[in-house]
């Protein structure tokens, strides 16, 4: 072990570059990664490629409903993936009404199959699945669908479906067991609530659907339901979108009061009842006030959570081997090389402190980590200007500051902000709403007028924002920005 | 006989026009796919050229009066009349009624844009046929028809008629989107328009059209594969061989402004000056310069600020970005493949591509086989971007923000440490790392 430890700090080892190389005769392999998500795959493919020994595992603790799905983690399967394809089926909703201002005819009702639509994208998640293992299994990566476990110095345990445990042994640990729905903690949250754990894969139309929360999930998943044609209410204890910026949130969330969401401002539910039962069956929900005494009841057919997530690091095992974890959110604090306090012990992905949540970081970081540990690479991950995007009815792009945080950080005389309102030129012809869509860049004036954020409200705006951030990367200033020739007629020349 | 209001090219008979039209034809698209997401429609689903026409033409109308408000909000004079130079300072004009009016200035430019050409050595083409000027303003259905030739201009039409239900043929003599790159992206283009329902007669050209006595069009063409000519019966025959300047009314000789014997453009040099030094031009009409709106725009904007503000910054022509609004649109900023071939040499040049299906098309069952893009880099010490290559759904949306990072230098790794948004088709982009010097199989697989 000491011997072990000793060759960790050696640096030249870290300089073994391609070709297969013999395991240390102490381990079973070089690298195992606990967890088959974004992070974790795109860690073990890479490290495979160096003639590594790497073993993964995945296992999925079904949610309280009892929900359960395959290799590939929550992007895949009740993340991004489902996500944009339901949100992809209300933009079609709103494309139908549109199209009949641009002529196309067809009858007046048109309904919206909750079964179709679900069955399609769970059919698209499974070959993907599919795909996942036929890809580990081509890079010679040993998967194993089982809860892996810290039990000793090197040594997990993995204990499958059947409760048959096994124990290996590596020289070096991924950690990329990513998060899961947060729940309430209320009478009848875990019995009656659902959350996207489960909603992707729902086998009946949720109906009339009560939101819970503020987050981009909430946000998103409500603002599809809505597009689907269900009545949807989002119940916010404070802020919508809190850590993005507020004048771009509070424009999403009039948005979708406009397009038929409700909102209940400043309540949290207390309780949960079951009024009858069904699939969807009828659920009653009292709520609090957060500025007063006033509580309210409402009946829904579904109640979905999405008040947050929490990090998959409590019931690993990392007392065993000595990884810190922030106590109180169970994230785990690294270093800029994704390293651990345990130095053979390193963490990527949605279970990081401090880090953004968002596949293609862990992704990035899985591999640049890999590289530096096999291929003698250098390059960190950088986590600086990482764009996202709220796919939101009204789709929001950013990159960079939001204008409070440059405010704070830069003080507001020294930055300047230049903005507009855009109408979509689709928009004209069916006469959508002419002046909701809006842009702003942040620009340091004592930096040369660099952009230092990018925020866009609009259609497409994922599509949009990508540019944007790799020009950013490139130090983009205004001056760059207005020499460039805009392409007409498209929302990104705005 | 079409005619239209304040507003050019651009707003009356071009991009917008155009882009709604496309728009139009991408709903019908949306509209199969909305049955794979679980919307209920009956079919078969039909298309009324009127309502479309309608919207398209009230929309274009509203943005006529737009410009006029603009104007006389900015107070600046606004003549409808044809002027032409009487001399270098002097322009006069008639109005439609008959009035002339004659005006004198200090400085003058020249704005004028270009017109659709008309093959007119095939006979019966300019009574019969019309040009893009006719086709948005048409108040019935085009029908059967069949654009001839094989500028982005055609592609376009041709797209957005098939789109909305239109039996439609375009004819081409040699290459498609002559000037755009050729290596690959012209013909995935084409390629797509061809699987999506569009006739193509290749290497053929028209000698003849005859009107039919049912009204419609009889078409004769000769075909230089097969050596014979051949025939077939159209509602519509559309022409797009290209667009002239609009200079031959204006008595520029007159006046010694001078322009490319070939092309008919005017010459400028770098700060939009003719060959007369008050005299200006900007747009379509200059030669050597893009023909698009934005660059016109700015090329103007530009001109009038060196003139009476304090600027001196020239137009940057270089990198200007472009997007071909076909079914599945192309968009493109910087070089081709042949033309970095040409300039660097091929030892030079590493080209990245890939081929990748945007997520929307999976459940839709969609066809992705064309969707494509590619990176243009030098190879040398920095990999600095040369042109940047993307067929796909919203291209024009995808490229616009490269290339800002072009014209800021960008270069290959740039471009890596760029993390992607997930899930969208401009995240491939950041994630280009197959070449085609390899030879590996460039398809996107999987997260």
């Amino acid at each position: 072990s000491v011997q072990a430890h000793k060759e960790e700090e050696n640096p030249e080892k870290a300089m073994e570059v391609n070709g297969p190389t013999p395991v240390p005769d102490s381990y079973d392999y070089d690298l195992i990664v606990i967890g088959g998500g974004s992070g974790g795959l795109a860690a073990s493919k890479e490290a495979a490629k160096y003639g590594k020994k790497v073993m993964v595992l995945d296992f999925v603790t079904p949610t309280p409903q009892g929900n359960s799905w395959g290799l590939g983690g929550t992007c895949v399967n009740v993340g991004c993936i489902p996500k944009k394809l339901m949100h992809q089926a209300a933009l079609l909703g709103q494309a139908l009404q549109d199209s009949r201002k641009f002529g196309w005819q067809f009858t007046e009702e048109v309904k919206h199959n909750w079964m179709t639509m679900t069955e399609s994208v769970q059919n698209y998640i499974g070959s993907l699945n599919w795909g996942y293992r036929v890809a580990l299994r081509d890079t010679k990566v040993t998967y194993e669908n089982a809860y892996g476990e810290f039990v000793g110095s090197h040594t997990i345990k993995a204990t499958n479906k059947k409760g048959v445990e096994k124990l290996y042994t590596a020289e070096r640990f991924i950690i990329a067991t990513g998060e899961r729905p947060r729940y309430l903690g209320i009478p009848g949250d875990k019995e009656y609530c659902i959350s996207s754990d489960d909603l992707f894969s729902l086998p009946y139309c949720p109906g009339r659907t009560l939101v819970v929360g503020a987050s981009y999930v909430a946000l998103e998943c409500a603002g599809f339901l809505a597009g689907l044609g269900l009545d949807v209410t989002v119940m916010v204890r404070s802020i919508l979108l809190r850590g993005f910026d507020q004048d771009m949130a509070n424009r999403i969330g009039e948005y979708m009061k406009e397009h038929g969401v409700n909102f209940l401002r400043e309540f949290v539910p207390i309780k949960v009842e079951q009024v009858e039962e069904g699939t969807p069956g009828k659920l009653k929900v009292t709520a609090k006030s957060t500025t007063g005494d006033q509580e309210i009841e409402g009946e829904y057919n579904t109640v979905l959570l999405a008040i947050g997530r929490d990090p998959c690091t409590r019931k690993i095992g990392l007392d065993k081997v000595g990884v810190n974890i922030n106590e109180k959110t169970g994230k785990i604090p690294v270093n800029d090389e994704e390293q651990t306090n345990v130095p053979y012990i390193y963490a990527i992905g949605d279970i990081l402190q401090d880090k953004l949540e968002l596949t293609p970081v862990a992704i990035q970081a899985g591999r640049l980590l890999v590289r530096r540990l096999y291929a003698g690479a250098t390059t960190k991950c950088d986590y600086v200007n990482v764009p996202t995007t709220v796919f939101t009815p009204l789709e929001y792009g950013a990159c960079g500051y939001s204008e409070e945080t440059a405010v704070e950080k830069f003080g507001e005389e020294n930055i300047e902000v230049y903005h507009s309102h855009f109408w979509p030129l689709e928009w004209t012809v069916p006469s959508r709403d002419n002046n909701k869509c809006y842009a702003k860049i942040i620009c340091n004036i004592q930096d040369n007028e660099r952009v230092i954020g990018f925020h866009v409200l609009g259609p497409n705006a994922g599509e949009v924002t990508q540019g944007f951030a790799a020009a950013i990367k490139c130090g983009l200033t205004k001056e760059q920005l207005d020499s460039t020739v805009g392409i007409h007629p498209v929302c990104a020349e705005v | 006989g079409t005619t239209w209001g304040l507003g050019g090219t651009c707003v009356n008979v071009g991009c917008i026009p155009k882009k709604l039209m496309h728009q139009a034809a991408l709903l019908g698209s949306a509209l199969k796919d909305a049955q794979h997401y679980g919307w209920n429609i009956s079919q078969p689903v039909q298309h009324t050229w009127s309502v479309m026409a309608q919207g398209v033409q009230n929309y274009v109308k509203s943005l006529n009066w737009g410009h006029r408000v603009q104007l006389q909000e900015k107070k600046v004079k606004y003549f409808n009349i044809k002027g032409s130079f009487s001399d270098p300072h002097t322009v006069r004009g008639l109005t439609k009624a008959g009035k002339e009016t004659v005006v004198t200035a200090d400085n003058i430019v020249i704005a004028t844009g270009g017109r659709p050409k008309y093959p007119t050595h095939v006979a019966g083409a300019l009574e019969y046929g019309i040009t893009s000027d006719d086709l948005f303003w048409l108040k019935k259905s085009p029908g059967k028809t069949i654009p001839s030739f094989i500028l982005y201009v055609s592609l376009e039409c041709a797209g957005f008629l098939t789109g909305i239900g239109l039996d439609t043929t375009v004819m081409m003599r040699s290459v498609p989107l002559r000037g755009f790159d050729q290596a690959q992206m012209a013909s995935l283009v084409t390629e797509h328009m061809e699987s999506y329902g569009t006739k193509f007669l290749k290497r053929c050209y028209p000698l003849k059209v005859e009107k039919l006595e049912s009204d419609r069009l009889q078409v004769t063409w000769k075909n230089a594969d097969l050596d014979n000519e051949e025939t077939d019966s159209f509602n519509t025959v559309m022409w797009a061989v290209g667009r002239t300047p609009d200079i031959k009314t204006l008595n520029l000789e007159t006046v010694g402004v001078k322009t490319n014997p070939e092309t008919g453009k005017i010459i400028v040099d770098a700060s939009e000056a003719t060959s007369v030094p008050h005299i200006y031009a900007v747009g379509d009409i200059t030669e050597g310069r893009p023909e698009l709106t934005p660059t016109a725009i700015a090329a103007g904007k530009l001109l009038a600020q060196r003139l009476f503000g304090q600027s001196a910054e020239l137009m940057d022509y270089d990198n200007v970005p472009t997007t071909v609004f076909t079914p599945l649109e192309y968009g493109c900023v910087g070089l081709s493949e042949e033309a970095a071939v040409q300039r660097h040499g091929s030892e030079n040049i590493e080209v990245y591509h890939a081929y990748y299906k945007p997520l929307e098309f999976t459940v839709a069952e969609r066809d992705a086989t064309q969707c494509y893009m590619k990176m243009v880099c030098l190879r040398e010490r920095e990999q600095r971007i040369l042109g940047l290559h993307f067929i796909g759904p919203n291209a024009g949306e995808v490229i616009q923000g490269f290339a800002l990072g072009i014209k800021c230098g960008a270069t290959y790794p740039q471009m890596m440490k760029t993390v992607g948004i997930h899930p969208t088709c401009a995240e491939e982009v950041t994630k280009l790392h197959i070449t085609k010097r390899s030879g590996l199989d460039a398809t996107v697989t999987g997260c």
